[in-house]
């Protein structure tokens, strides 16, 4: 399979037959996805800090509360371990509770809760005891704000079994993703960028878009290089095969979309096809998912190789509050088309 | 949905800081009980653990095994204030409460040994098992993890409007992790059906209370949220029912969560691999001489003549047999199907 696209956005190669599309935000995208599955399912709600009555640190949950009342929109203490810990209990006893993170750089205080008792209970209980959950929020680097809150933690919470891990980029990936998410009978962790809130992407105008979890996305064909990148970085990919384009040499883009589990079937077809691969995640590279993604290509694709995978990935230190330093700790479409170059060329680098 | 919606800033929901801790208005004279059955259910629990201690020293049981010897009046007494429909968390030392929610034995001690007949499989052992049938939640091995996630079982109560209760053990160790006073915020916060209940055993593994607690009066841990705290006896069954009837029935008038310190003690080690060296020989001895909870009630059974000694060895048979039947199956299961390595990790709709 070459394959597994369900949904539209710019740049697509492989649009499904549909009634039309409508321009979105991200921002409004997720709200939709919320309020349409909350209508859905009274057994949805929502927490977190400044969810209700502020409207949302980032205005996700605009509205939700004057729709939906306070029993199901409920703004919670700045308690991270506990809110996330009562709402597990919750998704034990049965309802389908919705966490925000005001940023997922929090969750680090919750974490416990997340692997101890939402990932692993399933097992230890023999099947008994599912956690149907999402926690939600921006992951990554926004702008200007530092290192304590600008971490990617798509690697840790990828490493855990029992959880599903979700990371969409376009309002597309947002509203079917988060609708399935919600849907699903684990948790998720649903891993959202602050940067992509704003911005604009065309949506399928059904009445009930869902996306697939685990599935990848061929975002652009291409057959010289494989550009495999997720969230924001599907941007940076994009733009990057646009550079390259310009050079002559075709990128396929891959839009991860699901982390866990991984869609190994659409980044092998699509390596073999290239034989050249260039990871691109916002996250510190050392067992990142580049390092994920190269060992499982090397596993599964390694004689159809003509380059070892490249990996561009955030610098390996804190990120720096000053906008040029900041600028250069994050990969950019300039740094993917050097590791494309170099990987041509046969240079190696010294470190990612 | 008859839930109470959130409260809202500003209104309060909690009696005032300060006030001092006082029964539920709303406290009933407690309904007569079955005093012998209360005894059977302290008799199990006793019975199935000296087993339990047996079969681990036989190698039968691996790794972490904690036992309730010594606590039993504590969940017996609570476990006759509840009703069905409502939820019971608690954290390692869960033997005792998995009986007293009235889970089979057999599958309890098959899942102590790692067997298939286990609740969980085999998957979980000790600190891990469940019954959603019998409504309890676990059995957790993360000290304090369970407080939040009862808050919640409370909060789906409330949400649903089922009328149910949450029953959220802790130990004295677990009162000082910071995630408890998180979870009392909003249990006080939102009014929610929650009965906290402090098992003090005095000892957090080897440190006792006096070492690990600023404020050793753990009653009055939840009085900055406005939750009322009551200091119970619970070495005594009957002093458990009569000390926790008012947080129960508080918060089964959706009056919001109440707080109960349990005073107990435990007669083994932490765990199976503990010599004690904290405490003296004579400290246990003389709690077992003076204030064991078999021996309490069981006085008052022959002195008010509600057993004679012929019943109270009828007792012993059944319970020897149950517990008899229980490490039977609990050797002669199989262990878990290789297969069921890769089953459970995610629900496949």
């Amino acid at each position: 399979m070459t394959t597994s696209a369900t949904a539209i956005s710019p740049g697509a190669p492989s649009s499904t037959g549909r009634s039309g599309v409508r321009a979105l935000t991200v921002r409004e995208a997720l709200r939709e996805a919320l309020a349409e599955e909350m209508h859905r399912d009274e057994a949805v709600f929502l927490m977190g800090e400044e969810v209700g009555q502020y409207q949302g640190a980032y205005k996700i949950s605009q509205g939700l509360l004057d729709q939906f009342g306070p029993r199901r929109v409920i703004d919670t203490p700045i308690t991270e371990m506990g809110f996330t810990g009562l709402a597990v209990g919750a998704a034990f006893a049965g309802l389908r509770p919705i966490v925000e993170f005001m940023t997922f750089n929090f969750s680090m205080q919750a974490i416990d809760q997340i692997i101890n008792s939402a990932a692993k209970t399933l097992y230890m209980s023999g099947g008994q005891l599912g956690c149907p959950i999402v926690f939600r929020g921006p992951n990554g680097a926004a702008a200007r704000v530092a290192a304590q809150h600008s971490q990617c933690f798509a690697s840790w919470y990828a490493h855990c079994p029992g959880l599903k891990v979700v990371a969409p980029w376009s309002a597309a990936d947002a509203k079917g993703l988060l609708k399935a998410a919600i849907r699903d009978p684990n948790p998720v962790v649903f891993l959202e960028n602050e940067i992509l809130y704003g911005q604009t992407f065309d949506v399928p105008d059904e009445e009930d878009f869902v996306l697939p979890l685990g599935k990848a996305r061929i975002e652009r064909a291409g057959s010289d290089v494989t550009l495999v990148a997720f969230s924001r970085m599907v941007g940076v990919a994009l733009e990057a095969a646009d550079l390259l384009a310009e050079r002559g040499l075709s990128a396929e883009v891959v839009n991860l979309r699901t982390l866990r589990p991984l869609d190994s079937d659409t980044v092998t077809a699509s390596v073999r096809k290239t034989s050249h691969c260039v990871t691109i995640e916002e996250g510190w590279p050392v067992a990142g998912m580049g390092a994920e993604l190269s060992a499982l290509i090397m596993e599964q694709a390694f004689d159809w190789l003509d380059a070892p995978v490249t990996r561009v990935a955030g610098e390996d230190v804190p990120m720096p509050y000053a906008a040029n330093l900041e600028r250069l700790a994050l990969p950019t479409a300039e740094r993917v088309v050097e590791a494309v170059r170099a990987q041509r060329s046969g240079t190696r680098r010294a470190s990612p | 949905m008859a839930a109470l919606p959130p409260r809202m800033p500003g209104v309060p929901s909690s009696p005032p800081v300060n006030e001092p801790t006082r029964p539920a208005a709303t406290q009933e004279p407690l309904a007569p009980v079955d005093l012998v059955a209360l005894y059977r259910d302290m008799l199990l629990i006793r019975r199935f653990e000296e087993k339990a201690g047996q079969l681990y020293g036989m190698g039968l049981i691996g790794g972490f095994c904690h036992l309730y010897i010594g606590q039993e009046a504590v969940v017996v007494g609570l476990q006759s204030l509840a009703r069905p429909g409502d939820s019971v968390i608690t954290s390692y030392r869960d033997h005792g409460h998995m009986l007293a929610t009235g889970m089979d034995a057999a599958g309890v001690m098959a899942e102590l040994t790692g067997r298939a007949a286990g609740y969980s499989r085999g998957k979980g052992g000790s600190m891990h098992m469940f019954s959603r049938e019998r409504g309890f939640y676990g059995g957790h091995g993360i000290v304090a993890a369970q407080v939040p996630l009862g808050t919640g079982l409370a909060f789906a109560h409330r949400y649903r409007g089922d009328g149910g209760v949450c029953f959220c053990y802790l130990g004295d160790g677990a009162a000082n992790q910071g995630q408890v006073y998180e979870s009392f915020n909003m249990a006080a916060l939102w009014s929610l059906p929650v009965v906290y209940v402090i098992e003090n055993n005095r000892y957090g593994m080897g440190t006792s209370v006096e070492r690990a607690s600023a404020m050793r009066d753990l009653a009055r841990r939840g009085e900055s949220f406005g939750i009322p705290g009551f200091a119970v006896d619970g070495m005594d069954v009957m002093a458990v029912r009569e000390g926790a009837a008012g947080a129960v029935a508080r918060a089964r008038a959706g009056e919001g969560p109440a707080l109960l310190e349990m005073k107990t003690y435990r007669y083994r080690g932490h765990s199976m691999s503990d010599p004690a060296k904290y405490r003296t020989k004579e400290e246990v001895e003389k709690m077992r001489a003076d204030h064991d909870p078999l021996d309490t009630l069981r006085a008052r059974l022959l002195a008010e003549a509600l057993i004679d000694d012929a019943g109270l060895k009828a007792l012993d048979r059944d319970i020897k047999a149950v517990v008899g039947e229980a490490a039977s199956l609990a050797q002669s299961s199989p262990e878990p199907d290789p297969a069921e390595l890769y089953t459970d990790v995610l629900v496949t709709p």
